[in-house]
């Protein structure tokens, strides 16, 4: 017993420790630097495509980095890969099992990836010769549901799953290379920096943690949400991060003051975020939320500019392509749509 | 064998739905005698019902005390309608709000969606049965069909169902008739609720369940602090700058790239997804001869954008090359090449960068400090992907503290500035518009990009490298002219 209080009292005063190292570099907050800032106008967009074809809810999707081709997962067991501006399906891969989470596509374009409950990451290869979609390999060793995906490289790949542990894989061999725990719940949703060195997961203990891949070590836990975080994603300069939550706010957290810099929330919005994405500036954050609509905010004013709104059901998945040129979401109404 | 009881969806704290809290806090401030929704009450042939709202008072209301315009305040209550706080009297089966004189009431907070018990089959059970001995026929198609599902899996305990829901019809009857209709009108909306008919979005259907039960506090054992304390320490040796700095880092990205945003700023010469013509993208593909006005300025923002873009790293390899320095970029780029190539030529790829750019007398050697390269030749020994990390820091440093700055300030760069591509903006009509979309072709897939990208590049290597001299002697003569 004794040891264990130690350990306790131990434990405190480290949290302590922090805090007050937080608060000594916080010599100015966004609020007081952008106080001379105007709120960004009210920003319209419009859906100009619809991609209809799935027969079941919608869980995620992803752009490729030629922000024209996207990859959807849907519980009706496909997995679909668009050609957003002429709504043409280019491949349309049928999954071993149907209750899919999640999909990714390579920033390469030659491969997609998808899991779910089947507690498996299953790669799937799109450059095959006989243009027949196959399984490239199935990575399997998380103990829960694959929640997220994101890939590196062509030989690399980075999942989050319900069992709280993050794994780093390489493709080749389908072996994992690391496990990144840590968390106390389950790991909802990753994110990876522009620069490839580290990543952010967000999971269900209410806290965002930026894992570095070389050493798998934690470098930084964020608190402060009062519910799961299901999306999380990077500013655009890879230097702050952006969490969204089930207590219907979203968080930003900057990364070299290690401080929570401001909460988008508002007491007409009750219903959790599902995903988020910022806009190619990071001047705009797009949120899709569990009351069918999208909000956009600015980022640095905290301020709704906008509205998407259009779905019949959950959005449960949201992205903008890297030109920054459109915004897609995907709703459990089955339907895809692009906004601008 | 654990079994989870699927229907159960830990009710006793509703992980998914930490709205309802806030849902509640609103309804019950909807039920403020003073200055909550004005009630009536409504006639219902012989017997009258109380407190009856109308959908205009209530989205009316909603919109005044959240301060949002009236089509967030009609979603807001079609919300508290689909999670069954407030439930129409007409038209029952469809859970939305309609902002005219269409009648709603409160739901009695018993059967509130975040109540202690789960929403059992048993419970369900004896509803229907309830219904059915009222009267013979009135369920629905929907509902006839659960009905005789749960009379084949519940059949051990259907004496016990048919029990309770005669029970249940007896002591309703006894009941004054208006406390009947109003309890049945309740019950009724309860069950539209938690069991919806097929077709409906249902507002309790809050997908898959999370693995780590929200409920259950985690055992404070030794192992718990000692992870805290790790993740902790490890927390506060992270190096911190001051947020003045940071922040001001952060704003100036969005200022600086506030132009760039085609969320914010219209693109020229028009937006594809707009118009459907896709002339920007063809303006933009990765490797164009001419890149546009605001990609070259993209380029001066800093290093990393300029490496990042295709056409930028053509146009920077050209200045080295003159500069003689182009072995650096070289290096680099055979560093990318080994961190994110596949795991069978890594080691060939290390040795090939060793011979080329390391080892003494090597063809294109690059000059980087003793220690350095003390550390990447033993880590040769052994090579991973990350083995020429410290050098390809130290090279990338030395290209955007050096060279970089005088490559915004060379002849080679002042001449893709004034080449570069401005395009006006596109006036198109509408009956253009309507070309254009019927005109709409499949984008090139990357892979087919990628391929013909390669074949390019193959192309080039084959016709040998770029005749320095020549290149000179043109950009002096265009200077002379």
């Amino acid at each position: 017993m004794g040891e264990m209080e130690q350990l306790r009292k131990e434990a405190e005063s480290l949290k302590d420790d922090i805090t007050a190292a937080r608060k000594a570099v916080q010599d100015l907050t966004l609020q007081d630097h952008v106080a001379g800032t105007a709120v960004v106008g009210r920003v319209q967009l419009k859906t100009r495509k619809t991609l209809r074809g799935h027969l079941a809810k919608i869980y995620a999707m992803h752009w490729g980095t030629d922000s024209k081709l996207c990859v959807s997962a849907s519980q009706d067991g496909k997995l679909i890969v668009w050609d957003s501006y002429s709504t043409n399906k280019v491949h349309a891969i049928p999954l071993k099992s149907s209750w899919v989470m999640t999909c990714s596509y390579a920033p390469s374009g030659n491969m997609v990836a998808c899991g779910g409950l089947d507690n498996m990451c299953s790669i799937y290869n799109l450059k095959a010769k006989d243009g027949n979609v196959k399984v490239m390999r199935e990575l399997a060793a998380h103990t829960g549901y694959l929640s997220c995906c994101r890939f590196l490289s062509d030989s690399e790949i980075i999942t989050s799953s319900g069992d709280c542990t993050c794994l780093l894989w390489d493709i080749e061999t389908g072996t994992e290379k690391t496990v990144f725990a840590g968390h106390l719940g389950d790991c909802m949703s990753l994110g990876v920096a522009p620069d490839f060195n580290t990543f952010i997961s967000g999971a269900c203990d209410f806290t965002a943690k930026l894992w570095d891949i070389r050493d798998g070590q934690c470098r930084q836990t964020f608190g402060g949400h009062e519910s799961d975080i299901n999306a999380i994603g990077f500013f655009p300069n890879g230097n702050a991060v952006i969490t969204g939550s089930d207590d219907a706010s979203c968080k930003l957290y900057d990364l070299r003051s290690d401080q929570e810099l401001i909460t988008f929330q508002d007491s007409s919005i009750m219903c959790g975020v599902t995903s988020l994405a910022p806009s190619l500036s990071g001047r705009l954050l797009l949120a899709g939320y569990d009351d069918f609509n999208c909000n956009i905010w600015d980022t640095l004013k905290a301020e709704r500019v906008g509205v998407l709104s259009g779905h019949d059901n959950r959005v449960s998945c949201i992205g903008v392509t890297p030109d920054g040129m459109a915004c897609c979401t995907g709703s459990w109404d089955s339907f895809l749509k692009i906004w601008n | 064998m654990t079994i989870r009881n699927v229907r159960d969806h830990g009710q006793r704290y509703r992980p998914r739905m930490a709205c309802l809290k806030k849902v509640e806090t609103v309804v019950l401030e909807m039920q403020d005698p003073k200055t909550g929704v004005k009630s009536q009450t409504q006639r219902l042939v012989i017997t009258t019902i109380p407190h009856a709202i109308t959908g205009e008072d209530i989205v009316a209301w909603i919109a005044n005390r959240l301060k949002i315009d009236a089509s967030e305040a009609q979603a807001m209550g079609t919300m508290m309608v689909a999670f069954g706080y407030i439930y129409p009297l007409q038209d029952h089966k469809r859970l939305i709000i309609k902002p005219d004189t269409s009648l709603y009431r409160f739901q009695t907070p018993y059967f509130w969606p975040a109540q202690q018990w789960p929403v059992e089959d048993t419970d369900y059970a004896i509803y229907l049965a309830k219904r059915n001995i009222r009267k013979k026929g009135m369920l629905e198609l929907y509902e006839q069909e659960e009905y005789n599902n749960l009379y084949k899996w519940m059949n051990h305990k259907w004496d016990f169902i048919v029990m309770q829901a005669k029970e249940q019809y007896r002591a309703g009857k006894e009941r004054k008739k208006p406390d009947r209709v109003v309890f049945d009108c309740q019950e009724r909306a309860y069950w539209v609720v938690h069991r919806p008919p097929p077709g409906t979005v249902s507002a309790m259907d809050h997908g898959l369940d999370r693995m780590v039960d929200p409920n259950l506090e985690e055992k404070k054992t030794p192992d718990y602090y000692r992870r805290i304390i790790m993740f902790t320490q490890q927390c506060i040796m992270r190096p911190r700058v001051k947020s003045s700095v940071s922040i001001g880092a952060l704003v100036k990205y969005t200022a600086t790239y506030k132009e760039h945003d085609p969320f914010l700023n219209s693109c020229l010469p028009s937006n594809p997804w707009l118009t459907d013509d896709i002339t920007y993208w063809n303006l933009n593909m990765p490797n164009v001869e001419t890149p546009t006005k605001m990609r070259v300025e993209r380029w001066t923002f800093s290093f990393g954008e300029l490496l990042a873009d295709p056409r930028g790293r053509d146009d920077f390899r050209l200045f080295l090359k003159k500069e003689f320095s182009g072995e650096n970029l070289a290096f680099w780029e055979g560093c990318e090449d080994l961190k994110w190539g596949a795991a069978e030529t890594m080691k060939e790829k290390a040795q090939q960068i060793y011979k080329t750019f390391l080892a003494r007398g090597a063809p294109r050697w690059i000059n980087i400090d003793g220690k350095t390269m003390d550390i990447t030749v033993k880590g040769l020994a052994h090579p991973h992907r990350y083995v020429l990390d410290a050098a390809q820091t130290h090279i990338y440093m030395l290209m955007k503290k050096d060279s970089y700055g005088r490559y915004l300030k060379s002849p080679v760069f002042k001449e893709t500035q004034k080449k570069a591509a401005a395009p006006d903006a596109h006036r198109f009509s509408e009956t253009q518009l309507e070309q254009n979309s019927k005109r709409r072709r499949p984008s090139l897939s990357p892979i087919t990009l990628k391929q013909q990208e390669e074949e390019q590049k193959a192309k080039l290597a084959a016709s040998g490298p770029v005749d320095i001299t020549q290149v000179m002697s043109k950009l002096e003569k265009k200077q002379r002219k």
